[in-house]
This record gives structure tokens, C-alpha cells and sequence, in this order.
């Protein structure tokens, strides 16, 4: 038998009204990696947040070693050998990596000495664990990867035994992810406990050996890995059995409808952020655009949409020239064009949170008929039709008058979808429609898409997460730096040929 | 050699001048780059003149008067801090309540106490600072350029425009070479990456404004008890939100924030020795224009022509650790 190094009883965690962590017993192995898998909001964060001292529980105990402890600070848990790197990183940008390594842990007054000293040390450490880090470089010039090996080089010097990491692959490419995984799993080699925290199921199955699932607060379950499958990880998250795959017809490709010629778009601080991008979307198809967050989709959306000025070329829809660098059409005479767009950023540009859901369902057909008449809205119309819709959109509470911001992620965004198809749009612009989503939504929104795409609508689907584009997309373009790298029918491709092409590197 | 020891004269008075600007930026440095914008460098200015003035004059001693002006300008920053740090309130708001607080303040005070609105009685000889003169500056005055720079510029001063000199090497030390400065850095850069790092936020941001107290007070007691002898009303006269401008301009740092507190002295300076001058082809410039010269300058300058300055990350957010 084991001892557990880490052992939580009983915790609980309120802010405000919600109740984000409900009696939460959990046992951690030393030298095991330990999942835990829950959706967005089901407490995961929260928990880890507490056993790293950050945040400070209402009750409930934890105890390191078999010896109970009281974490007040970040500080207290440090001592007590337990490191976390966050989802976003805890580093001060315009830093050195040794001055972000040391903050706290200075040892020193006035700098000398232990300066030296540390510096020795963590190159000893990066020698180790072949981290290839250069001490004296600035974070702002690393790489994402690079940075988040900072936080685990930062963890190490200052002695954890415990490491946990929050959603570390969320920000990686594949490639990266792999360099990651293998960190630690030499890490977990030497004997330290690693606590991985993720929604993605892959990495669980991958690197764990022991898991945890939390739901809405409550940790449902402790098994091992290797007991276990994916499809019932994710029943045991979603509290109801999920359809994993999405299930797509042939494609019936029609004639090309929209058409982008040597597109170059600026963004606000006047850096060139697309670059000469040329593509065409065909009627029932669905072109991905996979790409580290970052290389341009964004302002390639907002150009495409209307929101953004085009600095050079022009966009084509139905063979009719629609914008160039004199003059473009405004998303109101895009969207009286059949196009229709679901902002990547829900919270911004989708809804104004502060409205109610009925508002925001209807927001933007809100003066034509019948939602309105003679200027003056229909409240009437406007809630038979809402209750309507939230039913067939499965929004959940089924309430058109609560206000938009306390639905959840998925619900908002399922507003937004609902809103944007409603109109049958001959091409809709998508934009990471399930950031932030949970799993049992994404399966519903993922499937809507697949139904307008083989109504017959050309669909362009920008997203961040590797796995989505490969199931949804017909065919896959890859955006580095502004520019398109690559093409590819979405037949036999890997998320490793892609991910070189993500990186810059093919 | 008239032309020689006019320059001398207008460095000596820059000196002079630049003085209450130098303490003021190098307090702003400390507040602000521990992320709490610091607007109210003015009022404690003020607050700082008043109470050094009134201090000098019933305790007899000016250097008890300074003492008293520390005290009173570190409770002003806490209460800064109280309201902005502690409650998360708007740092500006917070810092002009202070500024209209003390404008008030002390011409009622002035009024209650001595019976005259702002004004405080003249201290004497014993009351307050008096020029040093350094040793055998008479003596070497008459060797050419190295007598002028000795016994014209070097000497003669007050002991705060000594130490508003020495302090710039010292707030830069504080700032970069030892692990306060780091601190300090990065909790007005990231607090989130110093409070995960086991550091109190908080407690960082009243250390920081605690310095600052301490070294705005240096400036108000330099107006009130050394180049003049008693407070009036709204003496600071903007020098608080000049220093500002010049910390801003200098790019949060020490080094160049003293470089733009000497521009503002000089143009103050040159301003006041070409009222009444003569310009040949242009003739009597208007005192009005001279007068608004520092402040041109400011506007000139902040507009652009110092390149972008880039503030602290998280200037003015107060730190919320939980959602």
C-alpha cells in the first residue's frame, strides 16, 4: 500500500452564492501522474488553487506526507514542496527568466552572492532536464512553450515535490505538447507527483495513471486509467452518455461562393497581421483554418465579416467583388448578403451579457418584421418566439428573460448560434465555437454545423483546438504568421503534419 | 566673464529649482511602479510645506518640522493606499480627494491657528534650513571654471537639494540591485505572478507607498522651511503634477526622470531670468508666455516627442485575487 503525499478531506468553497467545491475528498500517490478531469466551471481550478494556498478553503483539511498543514499563502504550500503552473503564466514579462525564477526566493537583500549561486543552480537544473533555456533572456521573446518551462523550472528550484499543472496543453502545439509530456513523465521518473488538470480526455488517457472526475463542484470519481475508456470519462463529467465522434455524411460539394484574393489586413497598433491570403469556400463545405492563437485568424475573421478594414485584395461572394481597400460593406449589408458570423470572442462582439437572453436572440433582426412594427418591438412575438427557439436550441434554463451572463458558456454560445443560423446564411464565418464550452454542448453545436454544411451553407471554421478542425472540416488550411502555410483535404491527415505546419516549421 | 557666471547662476538656481521635482518623481517611481498611480504627489507636497512650516515654528528646530511633515505624508499615502489598495477603489479619484482635501486643509488651518487665511508666520534663522556653504569656497572662487563649478554651483545650496541629488543614485539601487526593487517591479508589472510567488501584494504596495511618503516630504519642507520662510497658500503650485509629468517622461526610471526634472528646473529657471529681457528683432517677450514655458514644454514633449512612454503593466488596477 502506497501513502498518499497529498490527501484533501472535506473541502469546500464558496464565492459568493456558488458553491464551487462541495466536500472534496481526494488521495494522491507519490511519483504518480494524477488526472483530474472535469468540465470548464466544474471546480478543478478552484481546488488546485487551494492546495497551492491561493485561495483558502471555508473547511476540510489537507494533509502533506500524512501530516495535516495549514496553507495561508502560496507561500506555505512552496515550503511544503508543491509547485503549480498556471493556466496563465505567473511571469512578469518584461523580466529576465532568473529574475522571474527568483522573485520570493531572492535569499538575499541586496543582490550578490546568492545571485550567483541560484544562477549555478538552475543551470545544473536545466542541464538535468535538458530544459535548453537561456537564464538571461527576457520572457516577452520566449515562446509560449519556452515560458511554460520557465514555470516548471521555477517550481523545481524552489524544491516541489508536488507539481500541478492547469490546462498546461491548452496554448501548445502538438509538437510542443509532446516535449511537455515528456518532461514530465521524466519528472515523474525522479519521484515527483505530478497533478495534471485538463478537459481534454486524450492527455488523461495518455500520460495518467490514476484519475479523478469533478461535476459541477463535486468530485464524481476516482479510478485508474487503465480501468477506465474515454466514453466513460466523459459520461462521468456530463453526467449523461455523449457521442464522442461527430457523424458526417459525404461531402456534395457545390459551386465556389466565396472568394478571397491576396487578402492583407492590418490590426489596431497598424502590424500587418494577414498576409496575401487567398482562399474559396465551395456551397457544403466546411474549411478549417488550424493555427496557433495569434497568426492572424482573428483579423482574417473580422476582415471576412466586415468588422475590419482590408488593407489590400478584395472578398468575393456569389462572383460579386463585396470589399476592398476603398470600400467594403458593413456587417449589416453582409449579413442582408446571407452571411452570417459567430464571433470568436462570444463575450465581446457575439452579446452584450448585460441584456436578456430574448434581446440578445434577436439582436440585429430586431427591426424587421415580426419581431417589430413602425419602429416599436414586439414584445409578444418576441417571447413566443424565443421560448421556441431556446427549446429547439436546447438552451438551458429555458428562460428568454434571465440575463445573459448567467447562462453558461455553452448556453451563450448556443444563443448566438441559434441567432446566426436562424436565417439559413448562405456562408457562415465561425469563430472558436466551443472555447470555454462544455462537452455535452459541444456535441449539440458541432452537430448544427454539420447540418448546415449539408443544407448546403459554406461554412469557415477558425479554431485553436487541433481536434475540431479534424472532425468538422472538409478541408484544412494552416495559417503561420499571417500567411497560409499549408492546404489539405481532410483525408488521412494527421494532428502531427499539422502541427509542424502550426509551428513554421514544414 | 559676465557670460560665464550667468550660466552659473542659471545652473546654480536650475539646481535650486529642480529640487522639490526630484523628491516628488523619485516618490512617484516608488508608488508607481508598485502599480498605484500616484496623482497626489501634489497635495502631500502641499501637506508636507504646511505641516514642516508649523512644525519648524513651535518646535524651534527645522529638522523636528521635517520630521513631523514624514509622519503626516506617510499617513496620507496609507490612506491613499486604505482607499485604493485595501478597498479597491479608483486610484485617481482617490488622489484628487486627497488634493482638494488638502487645498482646503491647510488654508483653515493656517486660518484657525495664526488668523490668516494660508498663511503661517515667518520662521527665523533657528527655524529654518539655511544655505551651506561649502568649505574654502570663497577661498577657491577665483581659480577660472573650476572656482565657478565649486564656489557658484556646488556650494551654496540648501541640504535638500544635496540630498534631492544623492537620492537618485539611491533609488535607483533600491529599484534594481536589490530583492525589494525586484519586488517592487513586479508587483506593479504582475501581481498575480508575486502573490503566486508567495509574496504579500498588499503589504508590497503599502511598503512602496510608505517610501513614497517619506520622500514627498523632503519636497514640501524644501519650499517651506529652506527656500522660503514660512508656508502660503497653495505654495506646490503644480510641482506635484510637474514631477509627474517629468517621472512619466523619464519612463518610470530614476536616471531619466532626474534628466527631465533638471529640463523643467532649467526652463523654470531661464524663465525667470528673461522676464523683462530684451530680445533683439523680437523685443520684450510677454511674462505670461515665459511663465507657461515649463508647461509647453510638457505638453511638447509628453505629445510625443520622447517616444511611447510604457507604463507600469498593471498601473491602476487594483489586485482582486478572487474571481
Amino acid at each position: 500500500m502506497v501513502s498518499p503525499i497529498l490527501e484533501l478531506t472535506d473541502i469546500n468553497k464558496s464565492f459568493g452564492h456558488v458553491h464551487a467545491n462541495k466536500n472534496i475528498n481526494l488521495k494522491i500517490n507519490k511519483g504518480t501522474i494524477h488526472g483530474i478531469i472535469g468540465e470548464n466551471g466544474a471546480g478543478k481550478s478552484t481546488l488546485m488553487s487551494i492546495v497551492f494556498g491561493l485561495y483558502q478553503a471555508n473547511s476540510g483539511s489537507i494533509k502533506i506526507n500524512g501530516k495535516e498543514i495549514n496553507l495561508r499563502s502560496p507561500r506555505d504550500s512552496i515550503i511544503n514542496g508543491i509547485g503549480m503552473v498556471h493556466q496563465h503564466f505567473m511571469l512578469v514579462e518584461n523580466f529576465t527568466v532568473l529574475e522571474n525564477i527568483i522573485l520570493g526566493f531572492e535569499g538575499e537583500t541586496v543582490f550578490g552572492e546568492k545571485l550567483q549561486k541560484a544562477k549555478e543552480d538552475l543551470e545544473k537544473l536545466c542541464q538535468t532536464y535538458n530544459f535548453n533555456i537561456d537564464l538571461d533572456a527576457t520572457i516577452s521573446d520566449l515562446s509560449v512553450g519556452f515560458r511554460q518551462r520557465v514555470e516548471i523550472l521555477k517550481s523545481l528550484y524552489r524544491g516541489a515535490e508536488i507539481l500541478i499543472l492547469d490546462e498546461p496543453t491548452g496554448v501548445l502545439t502538438p509538437q510542443e505538447v509532446d516535449e511537455l509530456f515528456k518532461i514530465l513523465r521524466s519528472l515523474k521518473d525522479e519521484g515527483k507527483t505530478i497533478v495534471l488538470i485538463t478537459h481534454k480526455l486524450i492527455e488523461i488517457m495518455d500520460l495518467t495513471s490514476e484519475v479523478s472526475v469533478m461535476r459541477q463542484g463535486e468530485m464524481v470519481g476516482h479510478t485508474k486509467t487503465e480501468d477506465t475508456s474515454k466514453e466513460q470519462l466523459a459520461e462521468m463529467m456530463v453526467g449523461r452518455s455523449v457521442l464522442l465522434r461527430v457523424d458526417k455524411k459525404e461531402i456534395k460539394k457545390g459551386e465556389t461562393i466565396f472568394k478571397v484574393n491576396n487578402l492583407s489586413v492590418k490590426d489596431d497598433l497598424d502590424v500587418t497581421r494577414v498576409k496575401d491570403v487567398n482562399l474559396e469556400i465551395c456551397s457544403g463545405e466546411i474549411l478549417g483554418i488550424a493555427g496557433v492563437t495569434g497568426n492572424g485568424q482573428t483579423e482574417l475573421l473580422e476582415a471576412l465579416s466586415g468588422i475590419r478594414k482590408v488593407e489590400s485584395g478584395s472578398i468575393e461572394l456569389f462572383g460579386e467583388k463585396i470589399s476592398d481597400q476603398n470600400n467594403f460593406l458593413n456587417p449589416r449589408m453582409l449579413k442582408e448578403k446571407g452571411l452570417a458570423h459567430v464571433p470568436e470572442d462570444r463575450q465581446r462582439m457575439g452579446l452584450i451579457s448585460d441584456f436578456k437572453a430574448h434581446e440578445n436572440l434577436i439582436f440585429g433582426y430586431h427591426d424587421q418584421e415580426p419581431y417589430s412594427k413602425s419602429a416599436i418591438l414586439n414584445n409578444k412575438e418576441i417571447t413566443e418566439y424565443s421560448n421556441k427557439v431556446m427549446q429547439e436550441y436546447d438552451v438551458r434554463p429555458n428562460s428568454p428573460n434571465l440575463i445573459t451572463s448567467n447562462f453558461s458558456g455553452g448556453n451563450q454560445q448556443k444563443i448566438i448560434l441559434s441567432r446566426e443560423l436562424n436565417e439559413n446564411p448562405k456562408i457562415l464565418l465561425v469563430g472558436q465555437p466551443t472555447r470555454g464550452v462544455d462537452i455535452g454542448a459541444i456535441e449539440f453545436i458541432h452537430q448544427r454545423l454539420i447540418d448546415m454544411r449539408d443544407k448546403g451553407a459554406a461554412i469557415l471554421l477558425a479554431s485553436v483546438e487541433l481536434d475540431e478542425i479534424l472532425s468538422l472540416s472538409d478541408r484544412i488550411i494552416v495559417m503561420f504568421d499571417g500567411k497560409i502555410v499549408g492546404e489539405k483535404e481532410n483525408k488521412n491527415v494527421t494532428d502531427r503534419e499539422l502541427g509542424l505546419l502550426m509551428a513554421g516549421v514544414a | 566673464m559676465e557670460f560665464l557666471s550667468d550660466i552659473a547662476s542659471l545652473i546654480n538656481s536650475t539646481l535650486r529649482i529642480s529640487t522639490p521635482l526630484v523628491f516628488a518623481a523619485m516618490a512617484g517611481i516608488f508608488a508607481e511602479r508598485s502599480g498605484v498611480i500616484d496623482f497626489s504627489l501634489e497635495g502631500k507636497m502641499l501637506m508636507a510645506a504646511f505641516v514642516a512650516a508649523v512644525g519648524s515654528y513651535y518646535l524651534g528646530n527645522p529638522w523636528l518640522g521635517l520630521l513631523l511633515a514624514i509622519i503626516v505624508c506617510v499617513c496620507l499615502s496609507m490612506l491613499h493606499g486604505f482607499a485604493s489598495v485595501t478597498h479597491k477603489g479608483d486610484q485617481v479619484v482617490s488622489c484628487v480627494a486627497i488634493n482638494i482635501l488638502i487645498i482646503g486643509l491647510t488654508t483653515a488651518l493656517a486660518a484657525a491657528w495664526f488668523g490668516q487665511a494660508g498663511l503661517t508666520p515667518t520662521l527665523n534663522e533657528d527655524q529654518r534650513f539655511l544655505e551651506i556653504h561649502l568649505p574654502f569656497a570663497d577661498a577657491l572662487r577665483d581659480i577660472p571654471i573650476i572656482g565657478t563649478l565649486y564656489s557658484d554651483i556646488l556650494s551654496g545650496h540648501y541640504v535638500f537639494v544635496y540630498l534631492a541629488y544623492l537620492s537618485v543614485p539611491i533609488v535607483f539601487w533600491i529599484v534594481f540591485k536589490t530583492s525589494f526593487g525586484l519586488r517592487l517591479r513586479a508587483v506593479g508589472e504582475n501581481p498575480s505572478a508575486v502573490d503566486t510567488a508567495g509574496i504579500n501584494v498588499y503589504a508590497m504596495r503599502y511598503k512602496a507607498l510608505a517610501v513614497n511618503g517619506v520622500l514627498i516630504a523632503f519636497a514640501g519642507a524644501h519650499l517651506s522651511t529652506a527656500v522660503n520662510a514660512n508656508f502660503f497658500r497653495e505654495m506646490s503650485a503644480g510641482r506635484g503634477y510637474l514631477a509627474l509629468a517629468a517621472m512619466i517622461f523619464g519612463k518610470w526610471h530614476p536616471k531619466t526622470a532626474l534628466i527631465a526634472c533638471l529640463l523643467f528646473g532649467f526652463t523654470d529657471a531661464l524663465q525667470i531670468r528673461l522676464q523683462g529681457v530684451e530680445l533683439p528683432a523680437i523685443g520684450e517677450i510677454p511674462v505670461q508666455l515665459i511663465q507657461a514655458l515649463p508647461y509647453i514644454l510638457t505638453v511638447v514633449l509628453l505629445a510625443g516627442f520622447v517616444g511611447k512612454a510604457i507604463a507600469p503593466n498593471a498601473i491602476g488596477q487594483p489586485y482582486i485575487k478572487e474571481r
